[in-house]
């Protein structure tokens, strides 16, 4: 990735706070995961309603930077580095605003299984700590983009493995749960789909951390699993 | 999108040094044409894009003082154009030239177009009419002047009188055409009917093309060469070089960081 300044200071702007609003953005994103975990361990079902409206900001600022992106291309016609930062970006908010979705689906599945009064606490710590692997990944994938790092890219993309295979454990738990107890199988359902989205917010933590190497490197290594051994 | 299919070459640069008296324009150059494509050479005012252009039909000739070293070696006869019992008058038969501003000649436009023609010795009025029109029709500019043949050239429009010169280049059935900046000088419109033009070309003929315009290159050419105080700095298909340069010097020039 190219560091030194462009002859016009303008161009150089526009590119500064392009990245400064996905930052921005990914900030709130994260915040909104996080916040819907602690929902889910806590039951503090009050914070669904903050989650859903961060969601709106998020929904917002996921257009103002497509925007931004358009209107670069129209006036710069950027090329090689600073065409993929473009590219990558416009691909990165795409990701971002789904993983916001994920949690926005997370903290309502939570109110459901709450307000029906079903906590069973023995599915608490599996999920946590899915929860907890899936959120470092999207911090690290922003960090990634911040600092223009492919290294930490890379390991981020690594770690979805990991939780993939937490994910596909909790699904076994439950089942053995629903077999055991069919009372439990509206709760365990809403449990399920709280892990899937769970799971899905890696993916898009890594799909970001993907789109960080191909602005950094100009490799595209999606669907291609060998290329990050 | 990647192409896979393996280019012939059409010319080749090979040690190429040039120099205007003592000042050494061109440093070692060593590059491919290939056969049938675009190829477009960018980089800086003073890097030596057009000094390297001209080589190919021997324009600097013309100068006393001028001095190439190394060879350019043209295809499929092997023929070194640069050598000196090279007739650049033959060289310029096989390698025509378009400038950046138009120039046509203060004659007609059917004279314009028939006049390398008539140089070559060709007297023949059928032959002639006939190699006129399918130049001017090769030029996408037969259907405007059809009716107008005889008059003036120079009362064409910008964009009809550069068309004009790419039919008096091509009605000598060039092998590579060199185009210096060919649009620099005209409206978007004109400039994109160029752009279309030299796409259709490149199915007949090989094309050089030197332009200031990145986006330019972008668009037309298959190959792009970026060039900098007389050296090649890095030479590869347009679609990775404007994606992914090897080099950060032409990282540096196509996103505008060099100042």
């Amino acid at each position: 990735m190219n560091e030194s300044l462009h002859v016009s200071s303008q161009f150089d702007e526009d590119l500064g706070r392009l990245r400064t609003h996905v930052l921005q953005m990914g900030g709130l994103v994260e915040t909104q995961i996080s916040a819907a975990i602690d929902a889910y361990t806590t039951g503090e079902v009050a914070s669904v309603k903050t989650i859903v409206e961060t969601d709106r900001k998020v929904n917002d600022l996921e257009k103002a930077i497509d925007d931004d992106c358009a209107h670069i291309i129209a006036k710069r016609q950027p090329t090689a580095s600073d065409l993929r930062l473009v590219l990558g970006i416009s691909k990165i908010v795409t990701d971002l605003e789904r993983a916001g979705d994920e949690a926005k689906k997370i903290a309502k599945g939570v109110r459901r299984i709450y307000e029906a009064g079903h906590m069973p606490a023995q599915y608490g710590v599996g999920i946590r700590h899915l929860a907890e692997a899936a959120l470092t990944m999207v911090r690290q994938a922003l960090d990634a983009f911040a600092r223009l790092d492919g290294t930490l890219a890379v390991s981020v993309i690594r770690a979805d493995a990991d939780v993939d295979v937490e994910f596909k454990s909790i699904i076994r738990q439950l089942i053995t749960h629903m077999m055991e107890d069919p009372r439990t199988i509206t709760t365990s359902i809403d449990i399920i789909s709280i892990s899937r989205a769970i799971e899905r917010i890696g993916d898009h933590a890594k799909n970001i951390s993907e789109q960080v190497i191909f602005v950094v490197e100009g490799r595209d290594i999606r669907h291609n699993k060998e290329a990050i051994k | 999108m990647q192409t896979h299919d393996k280019p012939q070459l059409k010319a080749e640069a090979r040690n190429l040094n040039f120099y205007y008296g003592e000042a050494k324009a061109l440093k070692n150059i060593n590059m491919p044409i290939y056969d049938k494509k675009v190829t477009a050479l960018i980089g800086p005012s003073g890097c030596g894009k057009s000094t390297y252009l001209r080589s190919f039909n021997r324009m600097h000739d013309l100068y006393p003082g001028n001095r190439y070293e190394g060879e350019i070696r043209f295809f499929p006869d092997n023929t070194n154009l640069l050598s000196s019992d090279v007739d650049p008058i033959e060289v310029r038969m096989r390698v025509g030239m378009v400038f950046q501003k138009p120039n046509p000649f203060p004659k007609t436009i059917y004279e314009n177009v028939a006049y390398g023609l008539r140089v070559r010795g060709e007297k023949n009025k059928r032959v002639l009419d006939e190699k006129v029109e399918t130049a001017l029709r090769g030029a996408a500019i037969w259907e405007e002047v059809k009716d107008r043949l005889q008059e003036l050239a120079p009362n064409l429009s910008g964009g009809q009188q550069q068309r004009l010169c790419i039919a008096r280049a091509l009605a000598t059935d060039p092998e590579l055409l060199l185009f210096d900046e060919p649009t620099s000088a005209l409206d978007p419109i004109a400039t994109g009917a160029i752009e279309e033009l030299v796409h259709e070309l490149k199915k007949r003929v090989t094309i050089l093309i030197v332009t200031h315009n990145m986006q330019q290159a972008a668009r037309v050419s298959d190959y792009t060469a970026y060039m900098y105080l007389g050296e090649m700095i890095e030479f590869g298909k347009t679609d990775e070089i404007f994606i992914k340069p090897q080099d950060k010097r032409t990282e540096d020039y196509i996103t505008g960081r060099m100042g």
